[in-house]
């Protein structure tokens, strides 16, 4: 007697996904763009002013290796009100840091609906889309929408201008001893 | 041979929904409308077209609202009795769009007058109905997609910075 095949529903594709808090709002994030978390108090000692810096959610930078990777606050960046943030996402293959409020937990998505094309705005490149998680809609960030190459360029003159004069200072300051 | 004419007219005339936004009644051609549903919870997260109020989960889908009254009657609905689910084709994408009406729906075989030069350009054209003249919507214009607003972006933000230098800030920065 031959055992019936054994068919298997093929798996829907999913992903991983780490929904987190800005200012009372909940995004999701695939947890595969998250290189690193860490609380804020831990990389404080390790950020740099921009005092150049002309874009608003950007104020500090960090250097992990050979690269330097912006702090953007994400409540400025969605245009919520900011409330102070605990965490900082360091998201993969790009330059950015992200100040979050904090972590609501890690689930799993099945499905990723793409924004209709009724929303016209810069959501647009701030979404990946939207899914649907115990009958709440979440949208689902797009890492590399947090910061324009335009933003890139002002950042990194910004950031120029900030070791120039941390150069300066310690100069001068050797000179003095 | 008259009841077989008869029903050829009634065949052949144009299906359209009625419905009301506060004191107004308009109509939208019914090939353009999926459902009607009643209201359920809007899900608000940030973005930046005003037209857009939020999506709802309908069946798993998620559909945008659009509040088209604010901009007929120059002030949101007080009540929202119902959503209207409208097809909106943009480009090869069917999509659909909830429009919050206050009071019933109802289907009407009438045939259409064609809107003039001056009308606005949100009216398709018109259709006498129980001795009401009805402005027939053209939810292209209240609605609008891609094709009919000015070019967005849909790649990714590093590789077209063009829409950002529109920002006074940051071309003052540049420049």
């Amino acid at each position: 007697m031959q055992a019936a095949a054994v068919t298997r529903a093929p798996h829907p594709r999913t992903e991983q996904i780490i929904l987190f808090r800005v200012s009372g709002q909940t995004f999701a994030i695939s947890s595969a763009s998250v290189q690193e978390v860490r609380s804020v108090d831990n990389i404080a000692g390790m950020a740099q002013d921009l005092p150049d810096s002309t874009i608003r959610k950007v104020r500090h930078s960090i250097r992990r290796g050979d690269r330097t990777l912006y702090i953007v606050n994400a409540a400025l960046h969605f245009g919520l009100q900011p409330q102070p943030a605990a965490l900082v996402f360091f998201l993969r293959r790009t330059r950015t840091a992200l100040l979050v409020d904090g972590i609501e937990k890690m689930a799993t998505m099945s499905r990723l609906q793409a924004l209709s094309l009724a929303f016209q705005g810069e959501e647009r490149s701030w979404y990946r889309g939207l899914t649907a998680l115990d009958q709440t809609v979440i949208p689902v960030v797009q890492p590399e929408g947090f910061l324009s190459l335009a933003e890139l360029t002002l950042l990194e003159a910004a950031q120029l201008a900030a070791d120039t004069r941390a150069i300066a200072a310690q100069t001068s300051g050797a000179q003095s001893q | 041979m008259t009841v077989a004419t008869a029903a050829t007219a009634v065949e052949t005339a144009p299906s359209f929904v009625l419905l009301r936004l506060g004191e107004r009644r308009f109509a939208v051609a019914a090939s353009e409308v999926a459902e009607l549903v009643a209201p359920s919870r809007i899900f608000r997260f940030p973005h930046k077209s005003p037209a857009i109020e939020g999506v709802i989960l309908r069946r798993g889908r998620m559909i945008p609202i659009s509040d088209i009254a604010d901009r007929l009657n120059a002030k949101k609905l007080a009540t929202r009795r119902f959503f209207l689910l409208a097809t909106r084709q943009f480009g090869a994408q069917l999509d659909w769009v909830a429009i919050p009406v206050s009071g019933e729906c109802e289907l009407v075989s009438t045939d259409m007058m064609e809107s003039g030069a001056n009308d606005s350009p949100h009216v398709a054209g018109w259709l006498s109905h129980g001795g009401e003249v009805i402005e027939v919507l053209r939810l292209s214009v209240l609605t609008p997609g891609p094709a009919e607003l000015a070019p967005v972006r849909t790649d990714s933000p590093a590789r077209d910075a063009a829409p950002l230098l529109a920002d006074p800030e940051l071309k003052e920065a540049l420049s």
